[in-house]
Parts: structure tokens; sequence; C-alpha cells
């Protein structure tokens, strides 16, 4: 038996050779997947009821001029919604990235989790009991409440005997989502709130707007900053606890500091478009299929491919049955639950 | 000279103690193995030994610090463990993980150098899975997967490695295998190896040190020629052995046993 210093000339040779292919499939998949989001951001802004061809949408980015209408409906109402679109299907990709990666959990999704139901029924109160709170303080109720799901289902989850399943998991994550969704519903209809309530269960980005924007993309941004700093713990933590504490991972503070990320991230999204499911459960999954296994690629990956299907998806929605709009929540959970029946057959074990 | 000390260490899950004011010393450059029955705490102690379980009192140390204040990093630069149900994710390929165990050894972002690489080609080879380095974890058999995690934990480079039942659903052939792995790699290269082993006759074959259990208590500890006899065998297990001599190691083995009357 050789010692590691001494094994020379034909390991050279192998390590020339394995410069890998994974990361060229991974910057490939980046790389396009940027350039495929933004065409579609453009489609979509040159599509809906004005029809506004592609030049004019880059002369309202490039060039604004606020004289013309179809730079005004550009600037004020399709640019947020489709920034909206892509930023919240980023975030829901990222959240599902962490939490599958953290728990070794195939089946782990904010909506499937309670997280989104949570983040909903706190908005829920919020316009309840204080109406006009400022969206500032309104995504901040968000994240408490994506807190508050999460931790009831894994309470709800951890007292069962024999531990946190997959499976487990993912049913007190219905019954507790159907609970705090009723509840909701039942605050709605107390307080004659359904009607802002509406868009927020059928998941729309259609009512976003700038200053909603702006006051989530600091949170999003750090947030998506700090899941990719982690993410090469993240791909310890895949292994199992106990492997990743045999190779020195602190994984108790890695935990704490990617749910919190989770939360932020499902927070950010939840407050503005609602309780849409799915995203992160299909893109990591898809990005995992294309990229391997190495959350370093996984996550930035998540963050093209999420904002891109929540744009593709918005932009159906609109192009389905014009002038009405199909809610978006249902588009992917069209796509959502095939998948997610499918991996729930395979076991829901074992990531 | 011992290079793990555990000193009076109680040890256990939520509120249930399986482990409670054992101590023992691990020798250095030696096979040590410990058995006992099923839930005897042979594992519990493997954890404490490696801090994936905190110690609820006592301590152990490593080359003479309490484990538990080291930088964790740090100690996984000396001592690598292979937990007893380590799964790898679908689609991982065996460089990948193999790959992994050079983690210790990697800041920042954590691209391999070239060390790193000739560590992971190292490992591959001494356990003899270099044809097997792209193919996923999952298309491998049970012998070659455990031999993976096994490759993984020899990149590591550490000199002290634990292993949690490193045999458990191999055929006799592969249990083999990996157990003369593990001793070429301490008569080689001089490596500290602590394991469980549920099989009496290998452990006595391969282990320079023996360590028995039961009830979470320590009954018996030394050389496999102190700790494989008749009474100690029926002081830990309950069985009524019939001894013999190792035709290969010359070390005490257990032939056949049965269990004694109950109203004894």
């Amino acid at each position: 038996m050789s010692t590691p210093a001494g094994v020379s000339a034909e390991i050279e040779e192998l390590i020339e050779k394995n410069k890998k292919s994974r990361p060229i499939v991974a910057i490939i998949i980046l790389f396009g997947g940027i350039f495929a989001l933004l065409v579609s951001i453009a489609l979509s802004i040159s599509f809906g009821a004005a029809d506004i061809n592609l030049e004019t949408v880059w002369t309202a980015v490039f060039h604004f001029n606020p004289d013309l209408t179809p730079h005004q409906i550009i600037r004020e109402i399709r640019m947020p919604r489709v920034l909206g679109a892509a930023m919240v299907g980023s975030c829901f990709a990222v959240a599902g990235a962490l939490m599958q990666g953290m728990t070794r959990n195939p089946l782990a999704d904010s909506g499937l989790l309670g997280l989104n139901a949570g983040a909903a029924f706190m908005l829920a109160l919020c316009f309840a009991f204080f109406p006009g709170l400022p969206f500032m303080y309104l995504i901040m109720y968000s994240f408490l409440g994506a807190g508050l799901g999460a931790g009831i289902v894994y309470g709800i989850g951890s007292m069962s005997r024999g531990g946190l399943t997959p499976m487990r998991l993912v049913l007190a994550g219905a019954a507790v989502s159907a609970l705090l969704g009723a509840l909701s519903e039942g605050i709605a209809l107390y307080f004659r709130i359904g009607q802002d309530l509406a868009f927020w269960y059928a998941g729309g980005v259609s009512g976003t707007k700038w200053i909603n924007l702006q006051v989530m993309s600091p949170w999003v941004i750090a947030a998506m900053i700090g899941a990719i700093i982690i993410s090469r713990s993240i791909t310890l933590l895949s292994l199992g606890d106990e492997v990743a504490i045999g190779l020195g991972q602190k994984t108790k503070t890695i935990k704490v500091f990617g749910m919190i990320l989770v939360l932020v991230l499902a927070g950010s999204a939840v407050s503005v478009v609602g309780a849409v499911g799915f995203v992160g459960l299909i893109v990591p999954h898809l990005t995992r299929l294309l990229v391997g296994h190495d959350y370093r690629w996984i996550i930035p990956c998540s963050i093209v491919i999420g904002g891109l299907l929540v744009v593709l998806a918005d932009l159906a929605a609109r192009m389905i049955n014009p002038p009405y709009e199909t809610p978006i929540g249902a588009l992917i959970a069209l796509i959502g639950v095939p998948f997610f029946l499918y991996l729930a057959r395979k076991g829901g074990r074992e990531l | 000279m011992a290079v793990l000390n555990v000193d009076r260490i109680a040890a256990g899950y939520l509120s249930t103690l399986i482990i409670n004011d054992l101590s023992v010393s691990i020798p250095e450059n030696k096979i040590t193995t410990i058995i006992g029955p099923n839930g005897c705490g042979k594992s519990t102690l493997l954890k404490a030994i490696s801090r994936v379980l905190k110690t609820k009192s006592g301590a152990v140390y490593l080359d003479g610090r309490a484990i538990h204040q080291l930088e964790t990093k740090e100690v996984a630069k000396k001592m690598a463990i292979l937990p007893q149900t380590a799964a790898a994710p679908e689609g991982l390929t065996v460089f990948e993980l193999v790959s992994y165990g050079r983690f210790p050894h990697q800041r920042g972002f954590g691209s391999l150098k070239k060390e790193d690489y000739k560590y992971i080609y190292w490992a591959l080879d001494v356990t003899g899975l270099n044809e097997f380095k792209d193919r996923p974890i999952e298309a491998l058999s049970g012998g070659q997967r455990q031999r993976v995690w096994i490759a993984m934990a020899l990149a590591q480079g550490t000199e002290i490695l634990i292993l949690d039942e490193p045999t458990t659903y191999l055929d006799l052939a592969h249990q083999l295998d990996i157990l003369l792995l593990l001793q070429r790699l301490k008569e080689e290269e001089g490596r500290t190896i602590v394991m469980v082993l549920h099989d009496l006759n290998h452990a006595s074959r391969f282990s320079d040190y023996m360590i028995a259990m039961k009830d979470g208590t320590l009954m018996m500890e030394g050389t496999p020629e102190e700790v494989m006899t008749c009474p100690n065998l029926e002081n830990v297990f309950n069985i009524d052995a019939s001894m013999a001599t190792c035709p290969f190691s010359h070390n005490p083995i257990c032939l056949s046993y049965q269990l004694f009357q109950k109203n004894k």
C-alpha cells in the first residue's frame, strides 16, 4: 500500500482528465437559464391586454418616456409584475433547495411543510387587526408567520412516535396548512376582508407594486447570498448529520442559519404572491437532475430556474383565457401535484 | 500510549442515560473493537468518542485535550468516522462522495487542490474503487457502497478511524475484505482504529484490544486472549460458549454456543 503522498505519475494524469464535466453543465444551465429568463421577462412584458412589441419594451426600460402610454403601462404595471414573479420564483426555489438539503427530506417544500400557510395566516391577521400596515412591516410578520407554520408542523411531526419521517412531516404540513387556511378564511369572513385576501390564496403576481419589490429585494438578495455562502455546508448536511459532524461541520449553526434564510425567503415570497406551493419542490429536484448533487451549483441554478418557472407560469396564466387570468398557484399545482405523487411513490426516502 | 481517553462519561438521548460513568483508554496504532449485546451502548460509546453525541458528564480527551473544546474541523483532521447508517443522496457519484472527505482540509468555497486529488485517488485505489469512480453510488452493491464510505473516511487522511459496524450486511468474503483493509491500514500506516463489531470471531482475529460492554457499563477490557474467555462471554452475552483457537490469528474464537437454561 502506498501512502497518499507517494502516488504520483498516473494520478497527475487522472487529475488533468478529471477537470470535471459537471461544472461545465452547471455553467451552461446557469447562463442559459439567465438568458432564457431575460427573454421570458421581455416576452411577458410585451404580452397583455394592450399589445406592445419588444422594441417598445426595450425603449421603455432603457429610454423611458413618461408621456407614452405603453411606457407607462410597462413601467407601472408589467415590469413590477414580472420582476416580482421572477423574484418570488427564486425565493421559493431556494427555500425548497435549502430545506431539502438540510433535512434530507425529498418532499420538503415551503408549501407542503406549512410555511406558506403560516405566513398567509399572519398576513390575514395583519389585514384584520392592523389594516393599512405598511408593507415594510407586513413582510416581517410574514417571516414570523412562516416560522409559526414551520414550528407547528415540526412540533406535531416530532410528537408522533418514531420521529420525523418525510411522509409524517408532509401529513402534518397538510393538516396544519388546512387548519391555518380555514382560520384565515374565517378571519376574512368575519372582518370582511375577503377581497383583500382572495388573490393571496389564489396566488397571483398581478398586484405586485414597485414598493413591494423595493422592500422585499434587500431581504431576498441578502438571503440568497447567505444561501450561496452556506451551500457547501448544505451539501455536507445532505450526507447526514453524523457524516457532516465527522467531517468537521458545525451542523447546528448551519441548520439555524439555514432555517432563518428559509423563513425570510418563503415569508418574502408569500407576502407578495400568497401561498403558492410546489415551486420549492419541483425546481431543486429538476436542478439536481441537471447539475448533480453539489449545492454550490444547485442553489445558484435554483435561483435562475425558479425565477424562470414562475415568469413562464405567469405568462401562461395570462394567455390561457384572456382577458381573464388563471391563478398561477393553480397552474403550478398542475405540474406540481403529479410530480409530488411521483416523489411520494418513490417512498419519500433518502435524498 | 493512549491517543483517546474516555474519562467517566455519561451519555444518552434526551432523558435516558445509555452509558454512565464509563472510562476507557484507546491505544494508539492499534485496532480496538467494542463488543456487547444489542442495546448495551456500543454505538453510544462510539458516538461519544467521536463527538457526534455530546456527553452529559465526564469528557473524551483526544491527545490530552477535551474533544468538545477543540475546533470541530481540527478534530476532523485527526479523526474520521463511519456511522452505522450512512446513506448517500441519490445521484451522487463515488468520486464526489469520496472527495467530501477532504472538507476538513479545505477553505472557503472548497475547490479541490492537487493534494486533495492525491488523497482521493489513493483512497479509491486502496479500496479498489478506481473503476467505479464515476458511477452513482446507488448503482453499487452493498459491499462496494461500504467501501465507498470507508474511502471517504480514508480521504480525510486522519490518524484515527472510527467505524460503527463496518461489516454489517456484507457477505463473508466482503466482510473479510474490509477487515483486512483495516488491518493493512494499521500495520502499514500505523493508524488507530476503533470499531464496533457484532462478529466475536472477527473481533478476536483482527483486534489488538477489545472492550466488552453490557447495560451501558464496561465489563472487561484487554487483549483478545483476556476478553474472549468462557466466563466473560457468559457474563456479557449470557451464552454458554465453546472456545477454540483461530488457525489464522491464533487468537481465541467461539466455536459454537448455546443458551443457559432459564432457571439457572
